[in-house]
């Protein structure tokens, strides 16, 4: 038996691979991750370049120039904030061309933040009345909230439209959230109740009459970034675009991102199997696998020029610290 | 000569004290010690000569034959030896001046239940405690409070013989209900969780747990944040109830046996948990004692009894106790009345001291009148003993202590560094909490305004305007602070100690199993009885060893004989003439477990015995044989268990031979294989069958052995009414007493011939490590009959220095004998002694012997297993008073240019860690003067025994220190200590002889408590338990002398040999592993707390995790668990023939090389570089992306285990199946785990 008395095991005599650090299998072994890694970053690098992406910051720009206090502008519910923007073309684009909006500086990440909803009275009709966690965004005049907490809202709520050589640039807003979030999180018997109807205004106002597993924008702004500056999908728009061509954004500038010194971004970018625009992946494949290829190097001349015997005892430990005497 | 065993009581009722009340009733001549009226017993009982004995214990050994005329006490004793009568009056002297003086010292408890007649003078001395000495402040003073106080004595114990009712009425016995469980159903959840918590790091994770149930601070859930603990107690819970189960199990069945107690005048049974102090109990043949009891009567009308206290100190063979004369016609009457006055309960199973109040008469009862609980009755019929101490009062319950429980060296040091990761945790904790000061101080005025902060309510109702879980800058600074401790919690690495437990039982399992370590002959196992200290068995510095029965197999058989001057039996004549060699198995005399002893007869011995009686060398042989089978105080007992000894001697072998000495019963069964066959043996008679004649020898008188005289002699009477003196004894007290002149007084030139080879004989047996003895006889003419049978009776009837006075009839007798031969004992060394020991003193360990034996035994054992070798130089201490004892040891370490250890402890050190196969070559004329002598003549000069010229170059010497007992008296007593760890520390090998039980355990203590150094103790015998407790390690060998050792060690086994593998394979083994496993976890743990850091500088501050609740808690629970605990039992750095060829490769283990602060850092370093990585490229990747939180968190759970485990990967030695599915395995129960939490909806990171 292979457990009983006196067998293999007990005895602690499995058969065993007992891998041995030879200069071959190390310098073998950082040739291989080498010539691995390399053709990665390469590849990572090349499809990385081969995006297309314009970033426009519009924060700063779109608050006229004549305004000093740009936090009680961007309070004043009764300005228009339209504000136009024009984005040149760098490159042939090819659709699907995805719309970003980037938040600098917006902790999405913080703790209060992130526990602020509730996830039962989003996905179950009958716990509308679910609040908790959702402080400090909780009830108003006794009522509960659909949806509650900080975080719907705060849903981010510029808009863009986009015209190209003067015509109009249909943007594709389905399908930018999560389809497992649109099935299972967000019901689609729940409906907005109460929101956004307090004193202070966070975000985007929803329409009551579209349950919340159709509400795409709050679904997508719910799934709370990892890092204080992010991007998250507007739409996409399935047009292919050419080299200088102009793009005209006609953008409402509605979402405060001034009282923090948050900056807003219009991001339109191409995608390849990679995803979007990212050189740090290809850069890091291509140093690891260059120090790997440099290290096989250098320990063949370490093997070549001083070779050590496999199993010197000289270099046990007694044998040194008494020599080290 | 092995009478010396000081475990032993004197078992030959003859010799004894209550014997004497017998003595009226007996004819006056042929009966010892007869004409002693009981009163007089009872003031010489303990103090009889303590007296003398005082001070020159048992240096004996060492005396010189010619010394220098001294004041000091021990001299005179040196001079007894040659009777100078002289001597006598001297040693009375010193004995009135010290009469009443109860000296004790704490290490001679155990001789003291010699004192109450036997001749045994030296070994007294060291035997009583003033009762005033002030407390030592180490903690082997515990030992020692026991002891009867004087305080005590102002408050005995009041036991009226059958009066249950009466007894128990004033104080509050214990009744015989015994409890060794700690738990009851009850009690258990209180009483468990208490003990649980008593461990720092339960307390940490409740505070944890605690901490998170705190609004402001609730950092994971509820549930998630309880569920380590609860997983933690509860395992441990059911763990310690299962084993407190079997306790309650084992109990419940000692309770519930049976005794016959007398009830309304009639013996009933009645169960042993109902039984209280007063009652009179009887206890038939071969039952247990249910209780401690003072015997009343016995079914021998003498009241012997015989009992086997295997149980209780692990002596296999019979002791005799006595029932008071005066008690015994109680019994036949029927009449149970009395009172007894008894000493509190205590723990000192070799002393017992009360006195019983019988019809106005004070009886005094010593240790000889009480049987223990646990012992066993044999060969007696029946005995009916009054209960004193019952149940947990008992003495074998108060020595029953449950162990402490022993923690390893390598969990001290991670509890030290531990303490460097608390420090780490709140260095990161606090840079949180301060960069959560500065952002909130920064964005004071936004706080309000923060969509992602929001701190007012900011809708109307009962919180209008309110602050939301704000406190203020303070106060938030703090949770901020307290949250990040909840969060970095793992960073003290709470699983760590379950998965120690885990691993330490996988290795427990290894050890176990191990074939190489089973015993085959005696069929036992390796045991594990401690799981705490796998690991410390790979950091073993020191082994104190027990030699009895440990090194030896404490089977005494008899090899040579040297008898009229020729040598019969030596391996020579066997070898060149095994043809003729007849082996005749004698049938076990021994115990059950013993296989049947069998004896080498030589073939030309028989055939000289079958000549008929004619010839001085067929005389010599015959008066040798009688001795052997006469001078000696074993009993035959019938092995048909009826105490009967008038059995058929045609039953040949039929005889089982019980004595204290084993020596004693290896002479008698080589004289019964050689046709003496010892009978039957009384106090007044001895019957021995020689080669089918019985011969009947009337007992004169006998002086039993004792250590100033070392010899023993029987006073017999022939049938052909000559009277004959026998005797043998140790060479050296023996050779001296030997005629010279022949009867016409002129110089006999052929015994002085024979005295010659017989010692050359004697030299060379004892070269070979044999046990020597000599033999001789002498015819008692009437006139030296009549005056020694005057001074002889005058002495056993004296009431005072009586020891004294039979010593001096002794002398009169002891003189004049004429040479029979020697004997050579062979007490053989155990299968692969020598070779463990070489190999362990390879790995640098050193191993010491500590040993009841006398110093010629202890040196001749050492220099058979090789630990003692000619080159050493030895330096034998063995003073008899505390300056000598100084001046010995200064002389020493002057001689050998020792430091002390506070001053040049490196150079010490390196002394001893130098290499161990260098001999010193040049001084080989210094080295003979050592060692060699001792071989010859077992004697040497104890204070100058070292008495070289100064050697230029002691360093690279090999130094062996010999040390008595007698001398560690003086020395841990006596703030000697300090020198004697420097001097022993400094010698390659130290043999300690004749040493006390609890010395062994101060000599463990002399180096546990000034070193770091582990100890471990082996032994197999009761006497080595205090030493077993004290050491790091305890090691037990289930050998013959009971299961007392293997009760108190942490790992018994079946042989000393199986040490060596014990420690250089599976010691080296477990601490590597151990080692690596602990830095691993701290790497893991670490880790992973330092990712969360990282994160947590990119959340502003805010106590954020990316992960889930649940992963965080699985990480260390089942993520990445296992693997460790696999590669923590499997992994195997070295084969085990490679650790047992090189035996040095176990100093990896003494460097610390395995774990050690160094690597603790280089591992934190590494931590803090790989967690980098690990945070930093997902960071980079997913930066202004879309990433979310719960995506990236579960990336980087993934990342890290997958890290961990190939780091982990990267450092398997040894890979095996279970390595691999432990491994990848882990990695795919993540993915699995993340998948099933992922698809649970409630979770936020559904999806």
């Amino acid at each position: 038996s292979p457990f009983g008395w006196d067998s293999k095991f007990t005895q602690q005599e499995l058969p065993a691979c007992k891998p041995i650090l030879t200069p071959k299998w190390v310098i073998s072994v950082f040739l291989l991750v080498g010539v691995i890694f390399v053709p990665i970053g390469v590849a990572s690098l090349l499809a990385s370049n081969k995006v297309v992406e314009i970033v426009d910051r519009y924060d700063d720009a779109c608050v006229p120039s004549n305004v000093t206090n740009k936090l009680a502008y961007i309070q004043n519910s009764t300005i228009s904030k339209t504000c136009r923007r024009t984005l040149k073309v760098p490159k042939d684009m090819k659709q699907p061309i995805f719309v970003y909006y980037q938040l600098n500086n917006f902790y999405q990440n913080h703790r209060r933040y992130v526990k602020s909803r509730n996830d039962q009275q989003l996905r179950d009709a009958s716990k509308a009345n679910e609040t908790t966690l959702c402080d400090p965004e909780k009830t108003r005049d006794g009522m509960a909230i659909v949806p509650c907490g900080l975080i719907a809202w705060s849903t981010f709520n510029d808009t863009y439209t986009f015209q190209h050589n003067t015509n109009n640039l249909s943007i594709d807003k389905t399908d930018i959230s999560w389809k497992s979030d649109r099935d299972h999180k967000f019901g689609s018997d729940v409906f907005p109740k109460n929101f956004q109807k307090g004193p202070l205004i966070g975000g985007k106002t929803l329409n009551e009459s579209i349950p919340l597993s159709e509400q795409e924008d709050l679904i997508v702004w719910m799934r709370t970034a990892a890092l204080p500056t992010f991007r998250k999908l507007y739409g996409r728009i399935y047009v292919d675009l050419k080299e200088n061509d102009t793009i005209t954004v006609t953008l409402d500038n509605n979402y405060n991102t001034y009282s923090f010194d948050g900056k807003k971004s219009l991001v339109l970018s191409t995608s390849t199997w990679l995803g979007g625009k990212n050189d740090f992946l290809g850069l890091a494949y291509l140093t690891v696998g260059g120090l790997c290829f440099f290290l096989a190097f250098a320990f063949t001349l370490l093997y070549l020029i001083k070779p050590r015997k496999l199993g010197d005892n000289n270099y046990l430990s007694w044998n040194r610290n008494s020599a080290g005497h | 000569m092995s009478t010396v065993d000081p475990l032993l009581l004197s078992s030959s009722g003859s010799a004894d004290s209550p014997s004497k009340h017998t003595a009226p009733a007996r004819p006056s001549v042929g009966s010892l010690n007869c004409l002693c009226r009981a009163d007089s017993c009872s003031s010489s009982v303990y103090e009889d000569c303590d007296t003398a004995s005082v001070n020159f214990a048992d240096e004996g050994d060492a005396i010189p034959r010619h010394c220098p005329e001294e004041s000091d006490v021990s001299r005179v004793a040196e001079r007894f030896q040659s009777a100078d009568s002289h001597f006598f009056h001297r040693l009375s002297v010193e004995c009135s001046q010290k009469e009443r003086q109860r000296k004790i010292s704490w290490g001679g408890v155990m001789e003291m239940q010699r004192s109450p007649s036997s001749l045994e003078v030296g070994v007294v001395s060291s035997s009583k405690e003033k009762p005033n000495r002030p407390p030592r402040g180490r903690n082997k003073s515990s030992h020692f409070e026991d002891l009867f106080s004087s305080e005590q004595e102002h408050d005995p114990r009041l036991i009226h013989i059958n009066d249950p009712v009466r007894t128990n009425d004033r104080y509050e016995f214990t009744g015989n209900e015994i409890r060794t469980s700690k738990y009851t159903l009850i009690t258990f959840l209180p009483k468990n969780l208490f003990i649980q918590f008593h461990r720092l790091a339960y307390v940490y994770f409740l505070v944890i747990a605690a901490l998170n149930q705190l609004p402001p601070l609730a950092v994971f859930g509820r549930t998630a944040s309880l569920f380590p603990l609860l997983f933690v107690l509860f395992v441990t819970a059911i763990k310690d109830g299962y084993e407190d189960w079997r306790r309650h199990r084992s109990d419940r069945n000692e309770n519930n046996r049976e005794a016959l107690v007398l009830q309304h005048g009639d013996f009933r049974s009645k169960k042993w948990k109902h039984i209280c102090a007063g009652e009179v109990v009887k206890i038939h043949s071969n039952e247990t004692m249910p209780c401690d009891m003072v015997l009343l009567g016995t079914s021998d009308p003498n009241g012997i009894a015989y009992i086997q206290t295997m149980n209780l100190d692990g002596e296999s063979n019979l002791k005799t106790r006595y029932a008071r004369q005066e008690t015994v016609t109680m019994i036949s009457h029927s009449s149970y009345l009395g009172l007894i006055k008894c000493e509190q309960p205590n723990r000192n199973i070799y002393e017992f001291t009360a006195t019983m109040e019988l019809n106005n008469q004070r009886i005094p009862l010593g240790q000889s009148n009480i049987v223990l609980r646990g012992c066993q009755l044999k060969n007696t019929e029946w005995i009916i003993g009054v209960v004193v101490y019952a149940g947990q009062e008992t003495k074998a319950m108060l020595n029953s202590t449950i162990s402490r429980s022993k923690s390893s060296n390598l969990e001290s040091y991670m509890n030290r560094e531990t303490l460097w990761l608390s420090a780490f945790l709140l260095i990161t904790c606090s840079v949180v909490a301060t960069g959560m000061g500065v952002w909130l101080f920064k964005n004071t005025k936004n706080l309000d305004a923060l969509p992602y902060y929001r701190r007012k309510y900011f809708t109307f109702g009962r919180e209008n305007r309110k602050d939301f879980e704000f406190y203020g800058l303070a106060l938030e600074i703090f949770f901020s602070f307290l949250s990040s401790v909840i969060i970095f919690q793992i960073m003290i690495p709470i699983s760590l100690y379950i998965t120690m437990e885990l691993v330490r039982v996988g290795q427990s399992y290894f050890m176990i199993g191990d074939t190489r370590m089973y015993d085959s002959s005696s069929g036992s196992r390796f045991q594990c009885r401690s799981l705490n200290i796998n690991e410390d068995l790979g950091q073993i510095r020191y082994i104190f060893s027990d030699k009895t029965g440990t090194l030896t197999q404490n089977k005494m058989e008899f090899q040579q004989a040297s008898i009229y001057g020729r040598n019969y039996g030596s391996s020579l004549q066997v070898t060149s003439d095994s043809s003729h060699e007849i082996t005749i198995a004698e049938s076990s005399s021994q115990h059950d477990r013993k296989p049947k002893s069998e004896i080498n007869v030589d073939a030309l011995l028989l055939a000289l015995l079958k000549q008929p009686l004619f010839g001085e060398e067929r005389l010599a042989a015959h008066d040798f044989f009688l001795t052997l089978a006469a001078c000696n105080t074993v009993i035959p007992v019938s092995t048909g268990g009826s105490p009967d000894l008038t059995n058929e001697v045609s039953e040949v072998g039929a005889i089982d031979y019980q004595g204290e000495s084993p020596d004693e019963q290896a002479l008698v069964i080589a004289a019964s294989a050689y046709g003496y066959k010892l009978v039957e043996r009384t106090t007044g008679h001895i019957v021995i069958d020689v080669q089918g004649e019985r011969i009947r020898l009337d007992v004169l008188g006998l002086h039993e052995f004792d250590s100033v005289r070392k010899r023993m002699s029987v006073v017999v009477r022939f049938p052909d009414d000559t009277v004959k003196v026998l005797v043998k004894g140790a060479d050296t007290s023996m050779l001296s007493i030997l005629r010279t002149r022949n009867h016409d007084g002129l110089f006999d030139s052929l015994h002085a011939k024979t005295i010659e080879t017989t010692e050359n004989h004697l030299s060379s047996y004892s070269s070979e490590g044999l046990r020597t003895l000599v033999i001789g006889s002498k015819y008692l003419s009437n006139e030296e009959f009549s005056e020694w049978q005057e001074r002889y009776e005058e002495a056993s009837t004296s009431m005072t220095e009586r020891s004294a006075k039979l010593r001096q009839a002794a002398a009169l007798v002891e003189c004049d004998l004429t040479l029979l031969g020697a004997t050579g004992i062979e007490d053989k060394l155990q299968d692969g002694v020598p070779e463990a020991i070489e190999s362990l003193r390879q790995a640098g360990i050193k191993v010491w012997v500590l040993t009841g034996d006398k110093q010629e035994t202890a040196i001749s054992i050492g220099l058979s297993c090789r630990l003692l070798t000619q080159g050493m130089h030895s330096i034998i201490i063995n003073g008899s008073s505390e300056i000598e004892c100084r001046s010995l040891l200064a002389d020493a370490k002057a001689k050998f240019g020792i430091k002390s250890a506070d001053l040049g402890k490196q150079d010490v050190e390196d002394l001893h860690n130098g290499d161990v196969s260098k001999l010193r070559s040049s001084n080989g004329q210094a080295s003979e003067s050592g060692i060699q002598n001792f071989q010859l003549t077992g004697v040497i000069a104890n204070d100058k025994s070292v008495n070289i010229e100064e050697s230029p170059n002691f360093d690279d010497a090999e130094l062996a220190l010999i040390i008595d007992g007698n001398s560690l008296v003086y020395i841990l007593e006596k703030d000697l200590e300090s020198e004697l760890f420097d001097l022993a520390t400094s010698c390659k090998v130290v043999i300690c002889c004749r040493v006390a039980p609890l010395q062994k355990a101060g000599i463990v203590d002399l180096i546990k408590s000034r070193t770091s150094d582990m100890t471990l103790a082996i032994g197999d015998g009761a006497n080595d338990v205090s030493m077993i407790q004290m050491a790091d390690v305890g090691v037990g060998i289930c050998g013959q002398e009971g299961r007392q050792a293997v009760m108190a060690s942490d790992f018994a086994m079946g042989q000393f040999c199986f040490l060596k593998r014990l420690l250089l394979v599976h010691g080296h083994w477990n601490y590597q592993r151990m080692a690596y496993m602990i830095l691993y976890n701290f790497y893991r743990n670490a880790v992973f707390v330092l990712m969360l850091f990282w994160y947590i500088l990119h959340t502003a501050y805010s106590a954020t995790l990316a992960l889930t609740d649940w992963s965080s808690v699985f990480y260390s629970l089942i993520y990445t668990s296992v693997p460790t605990v696999v590669v923590g039992i499997l992994d195997k750095d070295l084969s085990h023939n490679t650790l047992l060829y090189y035996p040095r490769l176990y100093e990896a283990g003494l460097r610390n090389e395995g774990y050690n602060m160094t690597l603790f850092w280089i591992t934190m370093l590494d931590t803090l570089w790989q967690s980098l990585v690990l945070f930093y490229v997902p960071f980079f990747t997913y930066n202004i992306s879309t990433m979310d939180i719960w995506s990236m968190g579960s990336l980087w759970t993934i990342a890290v285990v997958i890290l961990v485990n190939i780091h982990l990967a990267m450092d398997i030695q040894r890979w095996v199946l279970i390595t691999h599915l432990a491994i990848w395995g882990s990695i795919a129960a993540t993915f699995l785990c993340m998948v099933l939490i992922d698809s649970i909806p409630i979770f936020p990171n559904y999806g």
